[in-house]
């Protein structure tokens, strides 16, 4: 009844290709983007922003990234977590070694760095598909937290190898309140994900679906397939590194490379999975599922069922809850969350009246 | 549809959850965050010093009431040995009970570094029991940070001092060689630089041989050090690596009382494992193992008759991490004395009342016999240059079944690790813009 769209007419062009050509859907998405951007630094406490709220959101822009070259350009790859490496240890350079380098400019070089770094790694995906193209960059993941350990010069000669990220400052203000750090996250994640939409869905967008769905006839068609396949790459990684620089600076602070392993990457690969191959929300809703799941389980154990079970049956038994559910999303929606979202939409189009 | 509700439904009951447990807790109470972790590739490890450490904060609570009157209180984090999952415990234990989190203890060097500046932003006390950050010994740069007993530069030392002694005097080094087999991590990599400098002063032939994660295949390793005939290993180990190297070794021939591991090399997890090559092998640990020293005893006698223990299996009650995690407890108690003692007997200590009690921690052995720990630690004695304290292992053996005493306690060589760790303080004083303290003005 409310989610009708009838007498919605598009008179122009643009009202017809805009993102969300439906009104209800605007006014949802300004009243979310109103409640994340204003009520939410206002109410959040400390512990929701700095521990929940910038963890999600970076953890979004790395499965949006891996969204764009997984779910769109169907290449699959698991170094999503050293391409954020990349982009941490290329920022942090950046600002140690250049005078006077605005932080932002820095995140973006971290992401063009890793750009760079994902087009090189991408060079095998022109030869090789599927899950052979799968260990080529694997081979990447290991290559380059290897290489950031093994190299002192990347650590600044740190005696452990890990980072500390130079103070946050942008044109005088110093972001270190949690209220301003997550704000700068979300700001930098909006933007993206709306160049991310706007970039899926116009001409680059259709020829990595192209590419995706068959690449021999998308050549047939015109599509340059080293061009495009090394553009999803570079764009993927550009979105990763700059997760990346995010994950360093905003939340953790102080990074190591064994921290981008392998695990991570699998993390991110399991978000877009869980949330939907091949969708923008489906980045978000799947960040949401394996970031903030595992912590409302862990409160939930050690607050209700606290002194009820011995201790390493409640750590277990939440890795047991959580698999049990992704098994059941898995089942029930193989195409994501982001599939279910999109049928209970057009079940409510229909509502009240299905016939 | 119906799914949807249900999931808005617990989505709603958990938070509250969230916001009405900090009201539960009860005044009178010193609470101590635990961010443990019981599930993963180092479960065995989480879950023996967690199990040990909870087990003497029961013990004081059971039998003496607390401390002077004021009861502990924990809760538990699963952290998985996740440094995201870390930083998320923390910021979570933060505001738990009466007086929000006084200490953090996260067993993990990562966590140590993710939550390195935001616990002197929050005055909470972080103590890293033989791990974490070595140059955080320095107290003048790091008041927070207490890396307590010894740190991985100082156990290297006394390494080399045991591997004197067993060569008949530190002058019996010259020409000798020793090949350092270690995690290529930053765990990994931390004693190099002072291997090389202790090579330098004695003489001897150093060669690195990097293991990489999670390091089960070292064919290739051990055939190198099969061709270079070592004198001595050092094994750097972490988890797997260890009972795979102890194997390898046996395999290449290699004598295992020739191989020494640091402490994350030296417990039952990573010797039985191995089966019998492991016998001989040895290992530095700042604590010993056996239940039989008078504090285990205790606590058999006041927490486990009452049916209130916390490790499931019995039998790991005075194996390596469950008396590592009795350490952890000892020093957590003994601070909070040492804190009740300058601000109040029988009151509950806030953050910054816990950092002086640290900072001010003495662990004579006197005190140690009357814990029943005597032999058990090191005696320690922090102070606000040093807050390392002690610098002393022991060395043990394993003899097929258990792990047997060798040494008395090992002094580490102060006047080469000291310069070093100042060294390295001083530039993470000047590339975070930190102005050391004056510790003559420290009360």
């Amino acid at each position: 009844m409310l989610y009708r769209e009838a007498g919605q007419f598009k008179a122009t062009y643009a009202a017809d290709q805009q993102i969300f050509p439906i009104r209800q859907d605007r006014i949802g998405l300004m009243l979310l983007l109103a409640l994340a951007f204003v009520a939410v630094p206002l109410f959040a406490s400390e512990y929701w922003l700095k521990a929940i709220l910038v963890p999600f959101l970076v953890f979004s822009l790395a499965a949006l990234g891996l969204n764009i070259l997984t779910g769109y350009a169907g290449q699959l790859s698991l170094g999503s977590a050293a391409f954020m490496a990349v982009g941490a240890f290329a920022s942090y350079n950046f600002m140690l070694r250049i005078d006077g380098m605005p932080l932002l400019v820095a995140f973006v070089l971290g992401g063009l760095t890793a750009a760079l770094v994902g087009i090189a790694f991408g060079l095998p995906s022109l030869r090789i598909k599927g899950f052979y193209l799968a260990v080529a960059t694997l081979a990447a993941q290991f290559f380059i937290v290897w290489i950031l350990t093994k190299v002192e010069w990347f650590s600044n000669y740190s005696s452990s190898g890990v980072i500390t990220a130079q103070d946050m400052e942008i044109l005088g203000f110093r972001f270190d309140s949690p209220e301003s750090k997550y704000l700068l996250v979300l700001a930098v994640v909006t933007l993206m994900a709306l160049m991310a939409k706007n970039m899926v869905r116009g001409s680059i967008g259709r020829a990595w679906m192209a590419v995706r769905d068959m690449d021999v006839a998308a050549e047939v068609i015109g599509i340059r397939i080293m061009y495009t396949k090394l553009l999803a790459f570079a764009v993927s990684s550009f979105y990763c590194g700059v997760a990346g620089a995010l994950y360093a600076y905003a939340y953790l602070g102080t990074v190591e490379p064994e921290g981008f392993n392998l695990d991570l990457s699998f993390k991110i690969l399991f978000m877009i999975i869980i949330g939907g191959v091949g969708s923008i929300s489906g980045a978000f809703l799947g960040s949401a599922f394996i970031v903030l799941l595992p912590i409302f389980l862990d409160v939930l154990v050690q607050d209700v069922f606290a002194g009820m079970l011995a201790p390493s049956i409640a750590s277990n038994l939440q890795l047991m809850v959580f698999g049990g559910l992704i098994i059941f999303f898995l089942i029930v929606e193989p195409h994501g969350l982001a599939r279910l979202w999109q049928i209970a939409k057009e079940k409510l189009r229909l509502w009240p009246f299905p016939h | 549809m119906q799914l949807k509700t249900k999931l808005l439904l617990s989505a709603v009951a958990v938070s509250s959850v969230l916001t009405s447990s900090a009201v539960l807790a009860q005044a009178n109470e010193q609470f101590i965050g635990l961010p443990s972790y019981r599930v993963g590739a180092y479960a065995a490890g989480g879950s023996g010093i967690y199990g040990g450490w909870i087990d003497y904060m029961s013990l004081i609570n059971e039998r003496d009431g607390g401390v002077n009157g004021v009861k502990l209180s924990w809760e538990e984090c699963e952290t998985e040995y996740n440094n995201a999952r870390g930083v998320e415990c923390y910021e979570r234990l933060k505001s738990k009970g009466a007086s929000g989190n006084t200490v953090f203890q996260p067993l993990s060097t990562g966590i140590t570094y993710s939550v390195l500046d935001k616990v002197a932003q929050d005055k909470i006390p972080m103590v890293t029991i033989g791990y974490g950050r070595t140059d955080a010994s320095d107290g003048r740069v790091f008041p927070w940070v207490f890396p307590m007993l010894t740190n991985y530069w100082s156990q290297n030392t006394a390494k080399i001092k045991f591997i004197g002694m067993k060569e008949g005097g530190m002058d019996k080094l010259k020409g000798k060689k020793i090949v350092n087999i270690y995690h290529d991590s930053a765990y990994g990599k931390e004693t190099i630089p002072l291997l090389d400098a202790q090579a330098k002063k004695y003489g001897f032939t150093v060669i690195h041989i990097p293991v990489s994660h999670p390091g089960n295949e070292q064919q290739s390793q051990w055939l190198r050090v099969r061709q270079e005939k070592p004198d001595w290993v050092i094994l750097r180990g972490w988890g797997v690596m260890n009972p795979t190297a102890i194997k390898a070794a046996a395999k290449v021939g290699f004598p295992r009382d020739k191989m020494v591991g640091v402490w994350w090399s030296g417990a039952e997890e990573d010797t039985i494992p191995a089966g019998t090559a492991a016998k001989g092998f040895i290992a530095a640990g700042f604590n010993v193992a056996g239940a039989n020293y008078p504090v285990v005893k205790a606590i058999q006698d006041n927490v486990y008759k009452k049916n209130k223990g916390n490790m499931e299996d019995k039998s790991r009650i005075g194996s390596v991490y469950y008396n590592r995690g009795v350490v952890h407890g000892i020093i957590t108690v003994e601070a909070i004395r040492t804190a009740q003692a300058k601000f109040g007997k029988g009151k509950v200590m806030s953050g910054e009342q816990m950092r002086w009690g640290f900072e001010n921690l003495a662990i004579d052995s006197k005190r140690l016999k009357e814990l029943g720990a005597e032999g058990f630690m090191p005696d320690l004695k922090v102070t606000c240059l040093d807050h390392e304290g002690s610098g002393k292992v022991k060395f043990q053996q394993w003899d097929g079944k258990e792990w047997k005493v060798l040494t008395d306690w090992i002094d580490a060589d102060k006047e080469l690790v000291r310069p070093m760790i100042e060294e390295s303080a001083a530039k993470y004083a000047k590339e975070k813009n930190i102005t050391p303290r004056d510790c003559s003005k420290e009360g």
